[in-house]
Formats: C-alpha cells, structure tokens, sequence
C-alpha cells in the first residue's frame, strides 16, 4: 500500500487530466471529466493508514486542467457512504456550486459551467463539516490556463496538506506534498535539469493549521498569486498561503546538485513536509 | 479448626472393605467429573462463540489500538523505548514522533506486534540531560501513543559506581534516619510512665500518615499502569496479603510465648513495627530509584536530607513498645535495619530493574503491613474488653495521634519539590 501511495504523489507532480475534449456547434472546446467519490484505506507515512475520503481513490483528487473559456462538464458520482459534492473555485451560476445541492451516495450530478478566470485553482467537497470533508481527502486541483499559454516550463503540482491520522479533529500528525510524508525527500528526489524554468503550482489544502508554506534552497522564484496574473508580484524563496490559498512560483536551478525545499515551518517539515531536488548539469 | 475433628467418618466407610473402595473409586470420579464438567462447558461455549457468535453479533471491524510506552532508557546518543500492544489485536508500529519530529528508529523483533508482545524501539539521538521528551508511537491506523519524560536523564546500568551511588541514597533516606530516632530511647526513658499512652497513639499517628502516604504513592503509580493489568487491584492483592500474613504471625508469635493468646507486647511488639516500616521504606525506596530512572524528578541534595529529616520519626515509632523494657543494643541495632535497610534494596531495585506493576505490590504490601501494626500496636494498650477504637478516644491518645501525624506532615513538607 505504501509503494501505490508513493506512486500516487509522483504521478500527481506531473499528471494532469485534461478530459474527453469534443468541440461545440460554434467551435468552442467541451471537456468532460468523471469523478467518483469513494471511500478508500491509504498509507500517509511508512506503516501508518488513513481512513482517506477520496475523489477517484486517492488523496489529492486528479489535477482538472483546462483553458480559460473551455466548456466544462463534470460527471461527479458518489460512491461512499454519506452524502458529498464538488465545490469548485472559479466563476460560474449558483446551481453549480456544489454547496446546496448535495449528492446523496449512490446519485450523480453533473457540474457545468464555463472556466473563468484562468488561474490555479481548486475543489473539494463543501458538505458540512466541510472541516472534515476536506482533511479527510476531499479535494484537488482546478487549472484553468490561460488563451496565450504561459512560457514554456517544466511543470510540477504541489498540494500541500496534513492528515489527522488520529481523527480527533484538532491537529495533523503529519504534513505531506501530493499525499504521502517525505516522498520527495527519501523515495523521488525531483530530477531538474540546471538553468530550465522551473514552474509549480503550489496549493495549500491543509486543514487546522491556518498556514502552510514552502521555501526553496539555493534559489528565488517569481510568485503569481493565484495564476490570475502574468506578471509576478514578489521575488522570494519563502512564501506563506493560508488555506484554499495557491500561488505559480517560477525558477531556475544555477548550480547542479541537491538542494532542499520544504514547509519553513519547520515543526511541518518535520512531520513529513520535505523534499529535495537534484539538478543535473 | 475443631469442627472437622467432631464430624463422623464417612457412611462408606461402614460397609465391607470392596464396597468401600467401589464407592471411594466412584466419589473420586465424581469429583474430578464435577470439577471439570463446568470448564469443559465454558471451552465448548467460547470454541461456538469464536466459531459461529461473532459473526452474528457483528463486532466492529478494527478494534482500537493501544500501546503502552512502558519504559524509556536513556543512553549517550541513543533513546530506547519498551513498548507492549495492550490493545485487543495485533497492530504494527508506524511512526516514531521524537518532540513532535519524525525520527528513523529500528525496531526488534519486527513493527507487527501480537496482542500483549513487547518490542524495543532505538532510536540515534543527541539528547540533554535535564530537558523534557515527548514520544508518541503512531500505529498503523493512525492513533498516536503518548509518553512524556520530564527530565532526561541517563539510565543507570549496573556498575559498582551505580550500585554505591543508589546504596548511599538508601542509606541517608532509610536506615541514618531510623537510626537517629532510635536515639530518643534515654529521652523517652527520662519521661513519667504515665505518658506512655501518648506516646503509644503518637506512633500510631505516625503510622497511620504512614500508611496514607504508601496508597498517595500507590495511586501516582497506578496512573503509569496498563488499564489490563488493573493496578488498584494490585495494590488490594498486596495490603490484603500483608494485613491477613502479618495477622497470621502475630497470633502464631502469641500462642507460642503464652498458654493464653495475649496482645504482643515489648520486643516482638517493637519488630512487628520495625517489619511494617520496612516494608514501607522498601516501596519508598523502589519509588525513588525509579523515579530517578524514570525522569520524573531531579535528586537534589535537599530532597534527600528531607527524606532523611522525615524518616527520623520512623525510627521513633518502633521505640515505643520497648520504653520500659531491658533491650540489648543488638536488639537495637536488628530493629534499626529490619526498619531502614529494605530501603537500599528498594532503591536499588527501583532504579535498576523497576517494574511499575511490582511495585505496586510491593506498595500495597507496605501499606497493608502499617495497618496491621497499627491494629497490634493499639490492641496491647487497650483495657481488657475496650476495643481499639475505645482505646483511642481518650483525649491524651487522640492528642499522641494528631501529633504523630501533624510531625509527619509538617517534616513532610521538606520533601515537597
């Protein structure tokens, strides 16, 4: 189970799930998705479960990309035991946003709307206690590209979360990126190649703690607060998001080697929030 | 035990010899069938409850996990913890928390444990001396297994340096302060006889805070315990095994001096004291060693001479019963280290191979022997057909009373810390 884990958090870096495209009379892209809710039994650190609450099965859910203006239709089934929706960040009509019209198990809904604006985004079940929805596992990542693409990059996603393995509702016992602890520390040191740019997109989905962060060693990234702009607005190598925050960070790796990255702090980066890229010459 | 001397010999016993021995054979077949009948009842009910009962009643599907940290040992650049699964199933140990950090540890025999096996956690660390811990073991389904230490401090392993260190403890805590009360004997020699009572229920004063005191101890104690193994009731076990045992030899010591019982008086009196006081020196000390292992206190040198001020009055209840009576001074000196010395095997029991459960017997074992020297020590002054308690309720007894107890508080109070 650790070793599907493992996987999981390594694909989720660079797996994006653009959907079934077909075009509309009139030209415009329709993507469709299809996601399921299931509850399902995963592995956070070396020999601990999770009790997760997942879309499609793990923890977080498949990154949705798609561009700015794209038709978006998402078939969203409930397949665990209690009632859940899709709450998705964006700008679309008020029976669309997953809050009011809960899914009871075993009923589908489909979500359609318009993706705007382009932008790093997000969703997550919004059925109360939304607190337990999401640190349960209920959430992923909603890219909306822009029309003119952004440069191009090696691209990387990052969901920042905790896991309350405990479930006594008021902590994390650990801090992971893309689901299991220390993954790009111990197992996948992330291969970069030297003076490429870098881009990830960084979304913080922890529960409980009001912040979460990152800081990369040895570099500085420009920092795109919510990918709603092309023009950066800060030059750092620390950045602090509170939660549903997210952030484009962009960079380049001078010199080869191994270089940290990880929550500052330090107290999550202990609990498992830690990695290191390699960069090779 | 007459009453068995009165009862005739068995029917059977009349009749001719083979008929006897038939009906001897066939009783003897009957008890061994009516003594197992019952347990070969509750086997067959147990093999058709795990068979065919559990799926009908539906038991939840993952019990709950429960580890207990049972003993953390500090060695230079390196923590060992003992854990046991005292939880209803197996469970495999995850996670290692050192001060809320993840730490790579090894694990002996293996990370799955059965339900009540023990493992060794080690873990490479640069602990300080003097700084607080926390541990938390995370299992396998996520639930996190908590033990704090307050003060990290080398464990000791045995070496004669340890041995010495631990003895000289033992010593200045039980058997120096024991010792010194026993040099009030001239004094109270030098008082009129007619304070004798008093100073009678001022032993029994000091005894009884004694007493209390053991169950506090007990109860501290208790908190560290696995719920499975119920330590209130080892406590029971020992008080109970104590009081009945010692009751035992005060009527064996009494039939064996005189035609007709009568209470314990002088010497013998003097010993029962000196035995229940050092059967609570030897939980005192078991309770220091370990509490030095276990991080829960730093020894200072003031702790230490309070005990020894607090003991003092120890040494001053075993001379009551012996005020007016010739004793030797190897008398003296026997009551003097049957009082103090089981406080050196105490301390070092407790500080090298403590074990929370035994020492809770051990504690109880204390406690329950107080008590019944308190009975003893009060039935010997007591008036031919007064009880124990009447023999109390006279003001100049409960005056001795409340001050033997007000002196073992007030110089408790120089062990606080």
């Amino acid at each position: 189970m650790a070793e599907a884990a493992k996987e999981h958090a390594i694909r989720t870096l660079t797996e994006f799930d653009t959907g079934k495209v077909t075009r509309l009379p009139g030209g415009r892209v329709l993507r469709e998705y299809w996601i399921e809710a299931l509850n399902k039994e995963i592995e956070v650190a070396p020999g601990v479960r999770y009790a997760a609450w997942t879309f499609n099965g793990a923890v977080p859910g498949p990154t949705l990309r798609c561009t700015e203006g794209d038709s978006i239709l998402v078939h969203f089934t409930n397949k665990a035991a209690m009632p859940h929706s899709m709450h998705f960040h964006g700008i679309h009509a008020a029976g669309m946003d997953g809050v009011f019209e809960q899914v009871p198990p075993g009923s589908s809904f489909d979500y359609a709307f318009t993706a705007r604006p382009f932008g790093l985004h997000l969703y997550h079940c919004h059925t109360m206690p939304v607190k337990m929805h999401i640190a349960r596992g209920l959430y992923g990542v909603f890219l909306v590209d822009p029309k003119t693409p952004r440069p191009k990059a090696r691209e990387m996603v990052m969901v920042m979360n905790g896991f309350d393995t405990d479930l006594n509702g008021e902590d994390n016992e650990f801090y992971t990126v893309n689901g299991f602890a220390n993954v790009f520390f111990r197992d996948y040191p992330i291969p970069i190649k030297q003076g490429e740019l870098q881009r990830v997109y960084l979304v913080n989905m922890t529960e409980f703690d009001l912040l979460n962060s990152m800081h990369t060693h040895a570099t500085f990234f420009h920092v795109y607060p919510t990918g709603t702009s092309m023009t950066p607005t800060i030059y750092t190598d620390t950045i602090s998001m509170g939660q549903g925050e997210r952030a484009i960070l962009e960079f380049r790796y001078d010199y080869p080697g191994r270089f940290l990255f990880h929550a500052h702090q330090n107290e999550f980066a202990e609990l498992g929030w830690l990695g290191q890229f390699e960069v090779k010459p | 035990m007459t009453v068995q001397d009165e009862r005739g010999p068995a029917p059977a016993t009349r009749a001719g010899a083979t008929r006897a021995g038939a009906a001897a054979r066939s009783s003897a077949l009957r008890v061994v069938v009516s003594g197992f009948a019952p347990l070969l009842l509750v086997a067959l009910m147990a093999w058709w409850f795990l068979r065919f009962g559990v799926d009908y009643v539906r038991l939840g599907p993952a019990p709950v996990e429960k580890l207990a940290i049972e003993r953390v040992i500090f060695r230079p650049q390196e923590i060992t913890l003992l854990v046991r699964n005292e939880g209803p199933g197996p469970l495999t140990v995850g996670q290692l928390l050192v001060n809320q950090a993840m730490w790579d540890f090894s694990i002996t025999p293996g990370r799955e444990l059965a339900r009540l096996q023990s493992a060794r956690i080690s873990v490479p660390f640069d602990w300080i001396e003097g700084d607080p811990y926390v541990f938390d073991v995370i299992t396998g389904t996520g639930i996190r297994h908590v033990r704090k230490v307050e003060v990290a401090t080398a464990t000791p392993s045995v070496s004669p340096r340890a041995l010495s260190i631990f003895g000289l403890l033992g010593v200045y805590v039980g058997v120096i302060p024991v010792f010194l009360g026993l040099l009030w004997l001239p004094f109270l020699r030098s008082m009129p006889r007619s304070w004798m009572d008093f100073w009678i229920s001022l032993t029994a004063g000091l005894l009884a805070f004694l007493a209390i005191d053991t169950f506090r101890e007990s109860f501290e104690v208790m908190g560290r315990v696995p719920e499975f193994l119920n330590g209130l009731m080892l406590v029971a076990l020992g008080a109970i095994g104590a009081f009945l045992a010692l009751t035992g030899i005060d009527t064996i010591l009494r039939r064996g001096s005189e035609s007709r019982p009568a209470p314990a008086r002088g010497m013998a009196l003097a010993m029962m004291i000196a035995i229940g006081i050092g059967l609570h020196n030897l939980g005192e000390g078991l309770a220091i060693g370990a509490a030095y292992t276990l991080g829960e206190v730093a020894l200072g040198s003031f702790l230490i001479l309070g005990f020894t001020l607090h003991n003092t009055t120890e040494g001053l209840a075993i001379l009551s019963p012996i005020v007016q009576e010739e004793v030797s001074w190897r008398d003296l000196a026997l009551l003097g280290f049957v009082g103090g010395g089981p406080t050196i095997v105490g301390a070092w029991t407790g500080a090298f191979t403590y074990s929370d459960p035994l020492s809770l017997v051990f504690l109880g074992i204390g406690g329950g022997a107080i008590l019944q020297v308190i009975r003893v020590l009060v039935r010997a002054r007591a008036e031919s057909g007064e009880s124990a308690v009447e023999a109390l309720a006279k003001p100049r007894n409960i005056a001795g009373l409340l001050v033997g107890f007000l002196l073992m508080y007030l110089t408790g109070l120089l062990v606080a810390g």
